[in-house]
């Protein structure tokens, strides 16, 4: 079980603003909880608080992981005991190509010295297989990470990353904005697979799109940084239809 | 052979968790002669009769001796002050009979190659190895198959003996001694190397390879390299340095000169990994003729402060150069490096590339010129400078320098300054990776290009010594 406890999080500027206040929610193994909000609620702020991104300062509250708390945990550490985030808009790495980081997340994870170390064919080629199926041409896996990259080149490749490395949690950050509705169904049938498999997933969404095709066990909505409702999957389909305004948000596309 | 000393392979030194591992603080050696001082004719003399030189030789170093004390201190040097000649040894002959058996040698001198994995690497995929430690070489080999050919590989003294006519025509001549301090100080004290033929149209398809070894303080160290390429051959040369931790410093001060004679292609690689007790000068160029080509590279990883210009003068028409300079400065350590290209004929190529790395208090100093002769015509010149500073405390400068007399050449010149920003480490930490282990991944990215000409060996080993070098645990002190 992921669970965050009165998780308040401010983000460091000059000074500290606060932007998330008392956010409860969890997700077990093979459960999907989506969470929902309009722009700039805090939902992406939550994953960064969640996975301790430098700027992003936990003010309050815990983050518990198998109810160990891991809130002051580095962000390698977290990725090392099976978080895993996937950005909604990543960098760029110049300089070291996705198969080189895929391989060195790997043996950190299997406690190889050699970063970089090749123990056995069969690592390229389960990478070149899962590049195929979600959609990436084998061939990024040779370019540096992200580099150039298009929006929805980006997004198979963030997940791509996610089934690799096999974490327990992914917390996957609009994984399908910019895509088409079929890309979106190979995305949707990737991340159903996993969480078959037994992976938690903290699904940020704007629309409720992806939903029709990934179902979540419950949905949040976040706005202005609290959690103002929480419910099972109708809560989206009502979103699906009114949008946010029964939280007092009117949105203009 | 000895328990302590069985052959590294190169699996282990993958496995090593410090760099320490590769050599850790300097032992002891036997010598058989060393001479300490202040750099007298005496001492020149008394290099040379121990070398049994001819006469032309003892001349050339006296007269390198005399430029040496009248050429001034070069104004652009940073940091060259710490070195006190007068204290370091300027000769050190180790207590060993040269050989080409890795098992003639003593143990306490055959480890400094084997913890590279040096023995392994030349059986599998190198023509030639030359040996050097302090300032002799002790191995020097050449596969048998290249005799047939013609091949040279031999050590530089060998060389000055029996190829007196070909050694006057190019040693000290591409690079004369009268170009700055360091050269004549060089040429004075010049010792151990490799001298390289290739015959016309002889293609050496494995790399031969240099290997010069520091191995203990206040040593001088002058090696001399020098490859001949006939026309229409073609060669690859890898140098590699090394050295224990010191407890006090070293200098190093080689020479390298390149002949590409028509359509010839020499390849020059030079690995750079001394310990951070080496203050490492060097005196590297090369000469293509007609239709040649000369490529510089090199990975310029270890030492305290590195001067290196590899450079090239196209001197015949169509010629081609390209120098390639990698700078890591990881800590309080000082990289100044750039490159020449003088196109002294119509038609010539070159191609700049200067990519740094400083990081941890690290300072990159890129100098680079381009010159075009007038007549060099439709010449095209072209220089990338790229520095990446890996945090606050680190520094990369650039001053690169154009002479162009010719209006019908083409010179171009881009650089860029990178960061590695928050969000990168962020990204790759939430992979998994620690900051250092984030940083050797994108150094390791840098030097692609020079790695892509290398044996698989040699590049697993270099990936491995930046994971270390960046690592948390241990590192150089």
């Amino acid at each position: 079980m992921l669970e965050v406890k009165n998780l308040s999080v401010g983000i460091k500027t000059d000074r500290i603003k606060t932007i998330l206040y008392n956010i409860n929610l969890s997700v077990g193994p093979g459960e999907v909880h989506a969470i929902m909000g309009p722009n700039g609620s805090g939902k992406t702020s939550l994953l960064y608080g969640i996975m301790g991104h430098p700027k992003y300062i936990v003010l309050n509250g815990q983050v518990l992981l198998d109810g160990e708390d891991i809130t002051a945990l580095s962000p390698e550490k977290k990725s090392l005991r099976g978080l895993f985030i996937s950005f909604q808009h990543p960098v760029e790495i110049e300089g070291v190509r996705l198969s080189t980081l895929l391989i060195a997340a790997r043996n950190k994870r299997m406690g190889e010295n050699d970063l970089l170390k090749i123990s056995d064919a069969r690592i390229i080629r389960d990478m070149r297989h899962l590049a195929t199926r979600v959609g990436l041409k084998p061939e990024f896996l040779r370019r540096d990470v992200n580099l150039g990259f298009s929006g929805g080149e980006r997004k198979r490749s963030e997940l791509m990353q996610a089934l690799y490395l096999k974490p327990k949690y992914m917390l996957l950050d609009e994984p399908d904005t910019g895509l088409d509705v079929d890309s979106v169904k190979v995305i949707a049938e990737n991340i159903s697979e996993a969480v078959n498999d037994g992976v938690g997933v903290l699904l940020v969404t704007h629309y409720s799109r992806i939903l029709k095709y990934v179902n979540p066990d419950k949905v949040s909505v976040i706005v202005n940084g609290r959690v103002v409702d929480t419910g099972g999957p109708e809560l989206a389909d009502y979103i699906d239809r009114e949008g946010y305004k029964k939280y007092g948000v009117i949105e203009v596309d | 052979m000895t328990e302590a000393v069985k052959a590294t392979n190169i699996e282990e030194i993958l496995r090593y968790t410090s760099i320490d591992e590769l050599y850790g603080w300097e032992w002891e050696y036997s010598k058989e002669i060393e001479i300490r001082g202040k750099i007298t004719r005496d001492v020149i003399e008394e290099i040379s009769r121990v070398k049994k030189e001819p006469e032309w030789m003892l001349r050339l170093r006296l007269k390198a001796l005399d430029l040496f004390y009248k050429l001034p201190m070069p104004r652009w040097l940073t940091g060259i002050e710490e070195i006190d000649l007068e204290e370091l040894a300027s000769y050190v002959k180790p207590k060993v009979e040269r050989t080409q058996e890795w098992t003639d040698l003593p143990d306490e001198i055959r480890k400094a190659y084997e913890k590279l994995g040096i023995p392994e690497i030349e059986a599998r995929f190198l023509s030639g190895l030359t040996a050097v430690y302090g300032s002799e070489t002790v191995y020097s080999k050449m596969k048998e198959k290249l005799e047939g050919l013609g091949v040279i590989i031999m050590p530089m003294e060998d060389a000055v003996k029996k190829y007196p006519d070909l050694l006057k025509r190019y040693f000290a001549r591409i690079f004369p001694p009268s170009d700055h301090k360091f050269s004549a100080l060089h040429v004075a004290l010049w010792s151990g190397g490799a001298f390289v033929y290739v015959p016309k149209g002889v293609k050496i398809e494995q790399p031969i390879e240099a290997f010069f070894f520091i191995g203990g303080s206040l040593e001088g160290q002058f090696e001399h390299t020098l490859v001949v390429a006939d026309e229409g051959s073609y060669v690859h040369f890898i140098e590699g340095c090394s050295a224990p931790l010191l407890k006090r410093y070293s200098f190093h001060d080689g020479m390298v000169e390149l002949y590409a004679a028509r359509n010839a292609h020499i390849k020059f690689t030079t690995l750079q990994n001394w310990s951070r007790d080496i203050i490492n000068f060097n005196n590297k160029r090369g000469i293509a003729k007609e239709g040649a080509i000369i490529e510089w590279t090199e990975g310029s990883i270890g030492s305290k402060i590195t001067y290196t210009y590899p450079s090239t003068i196209l001197a015949g028409e169509g010629a081609k150069t390209s120098n390639i300079v990698i700078g890591l400065s990881n800590g309080p350590y000082l990289k100044d490096t750039g490159s020449k290209a003088i196109h002294a004929a119509p038609n010539t190529a070159s191609r700049i590339v200067s990519k740094s790395i400083s990081n941890n208090g690290g300072i990159n100093i890129y100098r680079g010129l381009v010159r075009i002769n007038k007549g060099a015509y439709n010449s095209i010149a072209n220089v990338e400078c790229d520095s990446l500073i890996l945090d606050d405390s680190s520094m990369a400068y650039t001053y690169p320098h154009n002479q162009i007399e010719e209006p019908t050449a083409t010179v171009s010149h881009e650089a860029k300054t990178g960061r590695l920003s928050e969000d990168q480490l962020f990204y790759l930490a939430s992979r998994g990776l620690s900051e250092g282990e984030a940083k050797s991944l994108i150094v390791i990215g840098m030097l692609k290009e020079i790695l892509s000409d290398l044996p698989l060996e040699f590049v697993s080993i270099l990936n491995r010594v930046i994971q270390l070098e960046f690592s948390e645990v241990g590192g150089v002190g």
